[in-house]
């Protein structure tokens, strides 16, 4: 079966024209990633990381290569694939998943949950209540629910934000460091809804600073440092 | 042969006053408003011996229409006998060698300001209403050039909210005089300062009515037997003043439009507003042969009779038919 | 480098609003050059650009209010046919009033200021020949109730009102027929900051639950991030980037655009 996520000579950097400058993040990234598989990428700081996630996302404008990705509507590449197309798989097939909550004034945190559900068209009653089952999973108090989120402190902004991003199986989830500074109770949680997502086919790339959290999950490994094995040995580094 | 044997003999003026020319584009302009019913023809208004705003564009229509078999009735807010129409009158006849006189059923030519007469009147006879803003948009859109452009695409959305913003401050529609109203279902005019009560007495009548406005330099016409239907909401009734239980404290004249008169006690008495309907009253309870016309109202309600073709269901309310408001109204 | 994209491929759906090829002059000045713009139905653009980067002339076209020199509009709807800006006085004013509604920045170029805030919206119900009292007094308490605006102060004209609210009652008048297509003027410049957030997120909720195609131009770039999905940057009357909002405000491509970006952030 053909790869999910076929990403070829992938290569992103950037124009800071106030300094003249080009700023390199990486280059000439090749790999694939298959239904149900979960890759983690590693490298040293300013390897291009969270860069590269944000360039599958198409946050980042890629400079060169191809991502090709296998859409329900067939496949598609999302290095050249119009706004209007990225926009509509980002809400439905393509997730990505942060720390950092964009909370938005007078918006409750549960209909802030809801919103990827009734954006689906799912009625608003039946999206609530799985917005709240969510919520109570990632251990958001029931009392928090209908407050604004904008008041919260920065560890319940994240689950909030977590049950968001997660509420909606996504064919590609890209993960930048979910885990960073959230308590045991949510972490669980997370990991145990990722890993329920990857058993339903769920392709995930993920970026964590501590990898021991979803360390069974890993299927592979590729290391973005630059004097680190060429790309075809990246492919068969297993953890 | 000399140049004077040409030539016609020197008289102080023309005939009627208005110059031939003058007369000639007034007669056209006339038939330009009788073809489009309700549209402003702009006219050079002349100079005629009376101040601007006097009633000199109902004038120049009337002098133009005169010969001298007219007979010419000139009423001012329903009154023969007041100082202008008076003067206006004795102009006309002065220059026309036409006969005048005060009986609605005998006037060929009705020079009127702010009134229509209570009595029916003929296809062979002609109103003249002197108007002193022609224009309905004013209100809303001060600016001519953009109201005419209004007119032309019919684009009187803007009338609407006016009665809207009317209904919601005050309950009901407040417009007292010069109602708009719309002619032969396009232009909307105004039918000059004439009560709410005379604006059903247009609609389909048989006479011809112009409308001249001599300051303003517009005039504009409703053809007989042609719709004039004052704008109201579809749930809002159009009402005319409820008059029909007053009595005329001089005639005994009963269910026609009266005007108020304040009394030194605090209250007020009545009295016809059509002052020869009045005197017609008194004579006739004096057991005097006079002729009474058939009136448009009867006991305070609009009874015209309508012959021709129906222009449909049509029935006139009064302030006083009770009819809340639909929607709430005033807070 | 600009990087060409494809056609879209997955969303089937034609743009609800084109404009190609807009030029315009006004004598010396060269107001807009050669621009080309899209949004598909649902969309938010946002458009943004200094003043003077023609962005404001731009909207007014895609009101009708002004014809370029040269160009097409083009509206995928059913009432509006070829190319918009060749449409007589008369059909311009009748596809304005149904289906296009517009925000101004300043209050008075929309709004009757002495008449009643309920009567401006009710203005536009009767331009599309609404004439019963009940069905104007209910549709604008209605849009007006959307649009978050206090019904005590249904009748109160918008001159005794606050900036903020004259914005409630502009978009009301805007909501009311349910256009096609909203046009935001810099809707919340000048108000206060506070101000300013409940009036965008009156305008994201309305944008979520309706699915109206909205064109939001503004000089401020925390107002087009919260609303729009995609963002054309403007200078000098050309379009000099354009793209995914995040994309821009993330990563933009040109110079301009990145000397915007860092001013603002």
């Amino acid at each position: 079966m053909t790869p999910v996520l076929d990403i070829r000579g992938l290569s992103k950097g950037f124009v800071l024209h106030h300094l003249g400058r080009n700023l390199a993040a990486f280059d000439d990234i090749s790999f694939a990633v298959a239904d149900g598989e979960f890759v983690l990428i590693k490298g040293a700081n300013g390897a291009g990381k969270s860069t590269l996630l944000r360039t599958l996302y198409r946050s980042y404008l890629p400079q060169a290569g191809q991502i090709l990705f296998r859409s329900d509507h067939g496949p598609i590449d999302l290095a050249r694939a119009a706004d209007v197309d990225i926009t509509h798989l980002r809400r439905t097939e393509i997730g990505f998943v942060t720390q950092f909550l964009t909370a938005r004034p007078r918006v409750s945190a549960e209909a802030l949950v809801a919103e990827p559900l009734r954006l689906a068209g799912i009625a608003p009653d039946r999206a609530l209540t799985e917005a709240r089952h969510w919520l109570r999973t990632f251990g958001v108090k029931a009392a928090l629910w209908p407050a604004y989120p904008t008041t919260f402190s920065g560890g319940e902004q994240q689950k909030v934000n977590l049950a968001r991003a997660l509420i909606r199986p996504r064919k590609l989830l890209l993960l930048d460091e979910p885990t960073a500074s959230l308590d045991a109770g949510a972490r669980t949680a997370l990991v145990r809804r990722l890993a329920d997502l990857k058993a339903r086919g769920a392709a995930m790339i993920g970026v964590f600073h501590h990898p021991d959290d979803v360390a069974h999950l890993i299927d592979r490994v590729i290391d973005l440092t630059p004097d680190a094995p060429s790309q075809e040995d990246r492919h068969d580094v297993v953890v | 042969m000399t140049l004077a044997d040409l030539a016609r003999p020197w008289a102080a003026m023309s005939y009627g006053f208005l110059d031939a020319s003058a007369k000639r584009e007034l007669r056209r302009k006339m038939i330009k408003a009788v073809c489009v019913p309700g549209c402003q023809m702009p006219y050079a208004s002349r100079e005629v011996p009376m101040a601007r705003g006097w009633g000199t564009g109902g004038l120049q229509v009337s002098l133009t229409l005169i010969n001298p078999r007219t007979r010419v009735k000139v009423i001012d807010q329903g009154a023969d006998d007041s100082v202008n129409a008076a003067s206006i009158r004795r102009f006309l006849a002065r220059v026309s060698g036409a006969p005048v006189t005060l009986d609605t059923l005998e006037a060929d030519l009705i020079q009127s300001r702010h009134r229509v007469p209570e009595e029916i009147l003929r296809s062979d006879q002609v109103l003249v209403l002197q108007v002193p803003n022609p224009e309905p948009l004013r209100p809303v859109q001060p600016n001519m050039s953009i109201a005419r452009q209004m007119h032309a695409d019919a684009d009187y959305g803007r009338m609407w909210l006016q009665l809207y913003e009317q209904i919601v401050r005050s309950g009901r529609v407040m417009q007292g005089a010069s109602y708009p109203s719309m002619v032969n279902g396009r232009h909307v005019m105004t039918p000059s300062p004439i009560p709410r009560w005379d604006v059903p007495k247009l609609h389909m009548a048989r006479h011809l009515t112009i409308l001249s406005a001599g300051r303003e330099k517009r005039i504009f016409a409703v053809p007989p037997f042609t719709r004039v239907e004052p704008l109201v909401f579809d749930d809002v009734p159009y009402r005319v003043e409820d008059h029909g239980g007053l009595t005329c404290a001089r005639s005994g004249a009963r269910g026609v439009f009266m005007n108020e008169i304040p009394q030194s006690d605090g209250g007020s008495a009545h009295e016809v507003s059509d002052s020869e309907w009045g005197v017609k009253t008194i004579r006739h309870r004096d057991g005097e042969a006079v002729r009474m016309g058939e009136t448009w109202y009867r006991d305070g309600r609009f009874v015209a009779p309508r012959p021709g073709p129906d222009p449909g269901p049509r029935s006139v309310r009064t302030d006083a038919d009770p009819d809340p408001v639909p929607g709430g109204g005033a807070p | 480098m600009t990087l060409t994209l494809d056609a879209p491929r997955i969303v089937t759906a034609r743009p609800l609003l084109r404009v190609a090829g807009v030029t315009k002059s006004y004598g010396p000045v060269q107001a807009l050059r050669d621009v080309d713009a899209t949004a598909y139905p649902g969309e938010v653009l946002g458009i943004v650009g200094e003043s003077g980067s023609g962005k404001s002339t731009l909207l007014r076209m895609m009101n009708l209010e002004e014809a370029p020199d040269r160009g097409t509009y083009t509206l995928d709807l059913e009432d509006a046919p070829g190319n918009l800006f060749d449409l007589d006085r008369f059909a311009r004013r009748m596809l304005c009033a149904t289906r296009i509604g517009i925000v101004y920045q300043n209050p008075h170029l929309g709004l009757l200021m002495t008449h009643s805030s309920s009567g401006n919206v009710a203005e536009r119900l009767l331009v599309a020949g609404e004439r019963r009292f009940a069905v104007l007094r209910d549709k604008a308490r209605a849009a007006l109730a959307a649009s978050e605006f206090p019904l005590d102060r249904l009748d109160a004209p918008p001159i005794e009102l606050s900036g903020g609210m004259q914005q409630r009652v502009q978009l009301a008048k805007a909501i009311a027929l349910e256009p096609a297509l909203l046009l935001l003027d810099e809707p919340t410049t000048g108000l206060d900051v506070s101000v300013q957030a409940l009036v965008l997120d009156t305008l994201k909720r309305l944008q979520q639950e309706r699915r109206i195609t909205m064109v939001i131009v503004s000089h401020d770039l925390g107002v087009i991030r919260t609303l729009a999905d995609r963002v054309m940057v403007m200078r000098r009357g050309a379009v000099v980037e354009a793209g995914l909002a995040d994309q821009i405000f993330q990563d933009p491509q040109h110079a301009y655009t990145q000397q915007l970006v860092h001013a603002k952030l």
